[in-house]
């Protein structure tokens, strides 16, 4: 669902979230809950699944599975736990529902965790996810809402994803291991994690549906901060453009623009196909870390030593206002 | 003039459909029940050089699309068009018969791919594929009868010594070759 709908929904149920040991919850619009456990220790909890982005059953589910598990690391925390989700429809073959939970499966294990159940439900369209659960010590949480004016921003994982997928549907490309968009959706967020720990990292989220822009949006909101993105920064996965510009801009993008736009200054001669690139709903995105600026390239030498080799300082705090300004 | 009804498709139904259409007609109308919709139809026009106007109609949107390009169609070339650089006759690090098995694939899959590339050139050690690879070689001579440029770099043949057992393709030079990658997009393999 769309954020303006969502919360107006939300906003009308009590959830009876006085818990004092819940210490992050629906307030700031986070990525996963976070219970502490003991003085040390919090344990994460994150729930997501959806329809096919590509044709290939496997695919779909490493897909779906590397989605679900983001939220933990974005968090900060390291999964251990994990709960199949499954719509099926009759009219397909088993064998496509064996390829998905396998395809899940092996992302789960490459992530260190294990799965250890789940539950299916019958249904028109195939949908496939995970709720997933991490560990995390508490002085190394990540909330979204605490990045400083001074901060640098940096991404992990070029984007572009949704429009690829938009192009996948459309038989324009193929959707397999090949297709650059594939592989940074199969690409876990788990190296960025450890290199976040080590450098001071006040703040982090993934980039998921509400694309690069929407939690930008989250994050200036969470922070109360001016977020200044500098577009031609950006990494976007290599021929994305080009889909762009033919058209291939999934709904969810207009959505976003249509919920985000008011938060944001765009600078008037912004091309408007990068507008729409920024607004592209991601799956299974990268992170959007906000670090003291002093810690900024101590932090982006230990990710790419640790294999994050697209991360990219695509802009910084520039302020306590919360809005997004994009250059 | 050709008319398409894409009401209640998504995305990226309308688009793929009125691409499609523009490939044999010089009119296109495309009808969508969203905006959304309506503008990446839009956009696709735009990119294909084409002029486009977006007429509300009720709960549609009726775009009008006038493919004036059509003419030159032959002699534009398409911004999509690529050029697969073949630095070496393995494809990627790692075991040599992992790669000499992946090249195979790799050309073999090139054969599926719509629209195929403008050009293949194959430098350094790349050039072994196209004299000694036969399965490759058997790939490349499809690509070629599609329409797909062949070109073999004649210093590198020279310097292997295989320049007589070109076995599909031309011998090109530098200049040729520079020249192919700064017009087109590059696909370094």
């Amino acid at each position: 669902m769309g954020p303006k709908t969502l919360s107006q929904v939300l906003r009308q149920v009590d959830f009876f979230t006085e818990d004092e040991d819940l210490l992050i919850g629906l307030g700031t619009a986070d990525d996963a809950t976070v219970y502490k456990i003991d003085e040390e220790r919090a344990i994460i909890q994150s729930v997501d699944f959806f329809t096919p982005v590509v044709n290939d059953p496997y695919i779909f589910g490493q897909v779906a599975a590397a989605n679900a598990i983001s939220d933990i690391y974005a968090m900060g925390g390291k999964p251990f736990l994990a709960m199949n989700i499954v719509c099926f429809p009759s009219c397909l073959e088993d064998e496509v529902l064996v390829e998905i939970l396998k395809g899940g499966a092996a992302k789960v294990k490459e992530a260190g965790a294990t799965i250890a159940g789940g539950h299916t439900v019958k249904d028109d369209e195939p949908k496939y996810g995970l709720s997933v659960s991490g560990f995390v010590q508490r002085e190394n949480i990540l909330p979204n809402s605490k990045a400083k004016k001074g901060d640098k921003l940096i991404l992990t994982k070029p984007i572009g994803t949704g429009i690829y997928a938009s192009a996948i549907k459309g038989d324009l490309c193929e959707g397999g291991k090949n297709n650059p968009a594939v592989r940074n959706m199969l690409t876990l967020n788990d190296k960025a994690v450890d290199p976040m720990h080590a450098n001071n990292v006040r703040s982090c989220t993934d980039v998921t549906g509400f694309g690069l822009l929407g939690h930008m949006v989250e994050m200036a909101r969470g922070s109360n901060s001016t977020l200044t993105l500098y577009s031609d920064k950006v990494p976007f996965i290599e021929g994305v453009r080009d889909y762009a510009e033919m058209g291939l801009v999934p709904g969810g993008a207009y959505d976003n623009k249509d919920n985000f736009l008011g938060d944001t200054d765009i600078a008037n001669d912004l091309d408007e196909v990068v507008i729409d690139m920024l607004f592209d709903p991601q799956t299974s995105g990268g992170l959007l870390i906000s670090v003291p600026e002093d810690k900024a390239s101590d932090l982006l030498i230990d990710l790419y030593a640790n294999g994050v080799e697209e991360a990219a300082v695509i802009g910084e705090v520039t302020g306590e206002k919360a809005k997004v300004i994009v250059e | 003039m050709k008319k398409i009804n894409a009401r209640g498709l998504d995305c990226p139904e309308p688009v793929v459909l009125t691409k499609k259409a523009l490939k044999d007609n010089e009119e296109v109308i495309t009808i969508v029940d969203n905006k959304a919709a309506a503008n990446n139809v839009k956009k696709l026009a735009k990119k294909l050089g084409a002029e486009a106007e977006i007429n509300e109609i009720e709960n549609d949107y009726e775009i009008n699309i006038k493919n004036n390009e059509n003419k030159h169609k032959n002699e534009q070339k398409d911004s999509t068009a690529k050029v697969y650089f073949f630095k070496s006759d393995k494809l990627g690090k790692g075991a040599d018969e992992l790669g000499d098995v992946l090249i195979k694939g790799f050309l073999h899959t090139l054969l599926e791919t719509d629209p195929l590339p403008e050009k293949l050139i194959f430098i350094n050690s790349g050039v072994k594929i196209v004299t000694e690879n036969e399965d490759a070689i058997e790939s490349l001579q499809e690509l070629e009868d599609k329409g797909v440029n062949i070109l073999a770099c004649g210093t590198c043949l020279d310097y292997y010594g295989i320049e007589d057992q070109l076995a599909v393709g031309e011998i090109s030079n530098m200049y040729e070759i520079v020249e192919s990658l700064n017009s087109f997009k590059v696909v370094t393999v």
